[in-house]
């Protein structure tokens, strides 16, 4: 299929262009998105293309911006709200778990929430302990939410489109160090579907499961360990809620073996939970025990050294892959 | 602020609307404590007795676009707001003709069909969501008004001025009627913060307030009807601080022992429902026996819901498992 070679983020410009075209219901708030175009140069040219009711700056108030937005959704809108760093929707949490997760439920399936959180987390180098932190399994945790962290240019177009197609709270989890990453993204229109893994590079000997930046890390371990003559494959989940879970008991029937690779902490992860889904379904399909590669259980400290500690590197993929291969390579 | 009375008086219509409101949700709350009592209602239930005159005063101020969001005390809200006995008689036994099928219950009861984004277990939540509605129906070039309904305790959350704050810098077609009931559960205003006149947080960021009397039904519905013209005029937000007292304690088990005899005494002096069926006999020349005739059909009314909900079957296990099976 045809298609341009975009920057992660023109991509997800691109995808907000066309639904707002498309949608007049759509509307975005956050902080210095209209005329700065935000932080990372996301909602750059909107404002001029469809004007300051539409795309508007906040003040900092992001508890009252997500409750706002989440308001805005239950009354028939499609709101984006952008917080600058996933770190600060901590101060919107209520208006996440408390009103956006449980208004389907408590309305007995009458009220939908068609509410879409961009937002984008992850180490930045050096950015420290409050700007760092990938937060996705308090996300996951909620049920009634949708959790989606896109790991390529292709894969944030489509599923940011999807996400401005369907009823339900989307918590968009972009990553700092993707924004200036490019990727063929094909031409016209992309729309992916959530709860629909993909295998970003396939393999036979023992299957990587890793999302946001721990796929282009997870997808470098790869190919050093094709060198080494082990195939991996390499199994993107896109969406953690909902979670393709036959595609991932299916890659691990195929390769009896996985390895799990989260930049979040360890402790209370989504590693840990597909790890459990894995054992629990897939039990006399592995080899070996499921591994799982995670940041450790700290603040990400401000030291460059030290953070890099903090996360998972290729080196740890590669010495985890060689683990739960070590009664299968000489 | 003092606030003056319209000149011109009120029609018989509207002083029977009024009262048939007020006196439904006195009748919903009384008889509802019952059912709670001997266990038919289950869970949290926050009786709105002795606040009915804000909603009621409030609701008859809106057209049927407009919106409104509400608080844990949100029975009198949704009656007001349009809502059938019937459905919230059977929201509250946990029944499937319940509005919400019996997910919700008492804290999150919402007839969404009416344009109410429901009641709400978290206390301040009512003000951001009203904003947000209150946007959405900027966004689409509606002049449809949100009424978000809170309370004095809902003051000290963040998200009072946070939202409070983006409705005005919005210009938003928006209305926040600060219920001052004086108590956050058993704390009192007097405790909870220095300023206790609580319209003045509003004018702190250039909203216009005012203060009244939430127990005169009349007062409060002329205050909203000039809120709602002025929002539409393009002059929202606007606060109302709508001066309160609960007849009991914050919940159905809580005897308010902390709420001092003689100022219950005073505000049942001034009761809402009262003061809402004065004026029908003595402005809207209502006969006595006539005001009997409506209390006895919303008795009869809640009665035959009461009837109707007993009849009526639960969602099943199975049918909630599929309704999350993709959550």
């Amino acid at each position: 299929m045809a298609g341009r070679e975009l920057m992660y983020r023109e991509a997800l410009r691109e995808a907000l262009f066309e639904e707002m075209g498309r949608d007049d219901s759509i509307f975005i708030i956050g902080e210095g998105i209209a005329e700065r175009g935000g932080s990372y140069k996301v909602t750059e040219g909107l404002l001029a293309e469809y004007g300051p009711k539409r795309i508007r700056d906040t003040p900092i108030s992001e508890a009252g911006m997500i409750g706002v937005g989440v308001g805005a959704a239950i009354a028939g809108a499609r709101p984006i709200v952008e917080i600058l760093y996933v770190d600060f929707a901590m101060l919107g949490m209520d208006m996440i778990v408390n009103q956006a997760a449980k208004f389907r439920l408590m309305t007995g399936g009458k009220g939908r929430v068609p509410f879409v959180m961009r937002t984008q987390g992850g180490t930045g180098g050096g950015v420290a302990a409050q700007h760092s932190q990938s937060l996705e399994a308090l996300f996951y945790h909620i049920p009634g939410l949708r959790v989606v962290m896109p790991s390529t240019p292709a894969d944030a177009k489509g599923l940011l489109k999807y996400a401005l197609r369907q009823d339900d709270p989307v918590m968009f989890i972009e990553h700092k160090h993707l924004y200036m990453t490019k990727g063929e993204v094909p031409d016209g229109e992309l729309i992916i579907e959530f709860g629909v893994a993909d295998i970003k590079r396939e393999g036979t000997d023992v299957t990587l499961i890793a999302w946001s930046n721990m796929i282009p890390r997870t997808l470098e371990a790869a190919k050093q360990l094709a060198g080494m003559g082990i195939s991996a494959e390499v199994l993107d989940p896109r969406t953690l809620v909902p979670l393709d879970r036959d595609a991932i008991l299916k890659s691990v029937a195929k390769t009896n073996r996985c390895v799990i690779v989260q930049e979040a902490v360890r402790r209370g992860g989504v590693a840990s939970d597909i790890s459990s889904i894995i054992q629990e379904e897939a039990f006399y399909n592995l080899d070996a025990p499921v591994q799982i590669v995670a940041g450790m259980n700290t603040p990400i400290p401000f030291n460059l050294k030290l953070e890099e500690e903090s996360v998972p590197q290729k080196d740890d993929i590669i010495a985890a892959v060689q683990s739960v291969l070590h009664n299968k390579v000489a | 602020m003092a606030y003056n009375k319209k000149e011109n008086a009120p029609s018989k219509e509207l002083l029977e609307k009024l009262f048939t409101t007020a006196f439904r949700i006195r009748n919903f709350e009384s008889e509802g404590i019952k059912l709670y009592r001997r266990g038919l209602i289950r869970g949290y239930f926050h009786p709105y007795l002795g606040q009915e005159g804000i909603a009621s005063g409030a609701c008859a101020a809106l057209e049927d676009r407009d919106y409104i969001a509400s608080t844990h005390r949100g029975h009198g809200h949704c009656i007001a707001q349009g809502a059938t006995i019937e459905g919230m008689v059977a929201e509250l036994l946990q029944k499937e003709t319940g509005y919400c099928k019996g997910y919700g219950g008492s804290m999150h009861i919402a007839d969404i069909t009416k344009n109410n984004l429901g009641a709400n277990g978290i206390v301040g939540a009512s003000t951001p969501l009203g904003v947000g509605a209150a946007m959405a129906n900027q966004v689409r070039g509606s002049d449809a008004v949100t009424v978000s309904f809170s309370t004095d305790g809902a003051t000290n959350n963040g998200t009072f001025l946070e939202s409070l704050n983006l409705a005005a810098i919005w210009d938003l077609n928006f209305i926040l009627i600060v219920e001052n009931n004086q108590y956050a559960v058993s704390t009192t205003l007097a405790e909870a913060t220095r300023e206790t006149e609580l319209y003045k947080r509003g004018e702190a960021i250039g909203v216009e307030s005012h203060r009244i009397d939430g127990n005169d039904p009349l007062l409060v519905y002329e205050t909203v009807v000039d809120a709602v013209k002025k929002c539409r005029a393009g002059l929202g937000p606007i606060l109302i601080e709508a001066v309160t007292f609960r007849h009991s304690g914050h919940h159905v088990n809580d005897p308010g022992k902390y709420m001092p005899e003689d100022k219950i005494k005073y505000y049942k002096d001034r009761d809402p429902v009262d003061r809402a069926r004065d004026n029908l006999i003595n402005m809207g020349k209502m006969s006595a026996k006539d005001v009997k005739a409506i209390e006895a059909e919303i008795e009869a009314e809640f009665e035959a819901a009461v009837k109707a909900a007993e009849a009526a079957g639960e969602v099943t296990v199975e049918e909630f498992r599929e309704f999350v099976a993709d959550y």
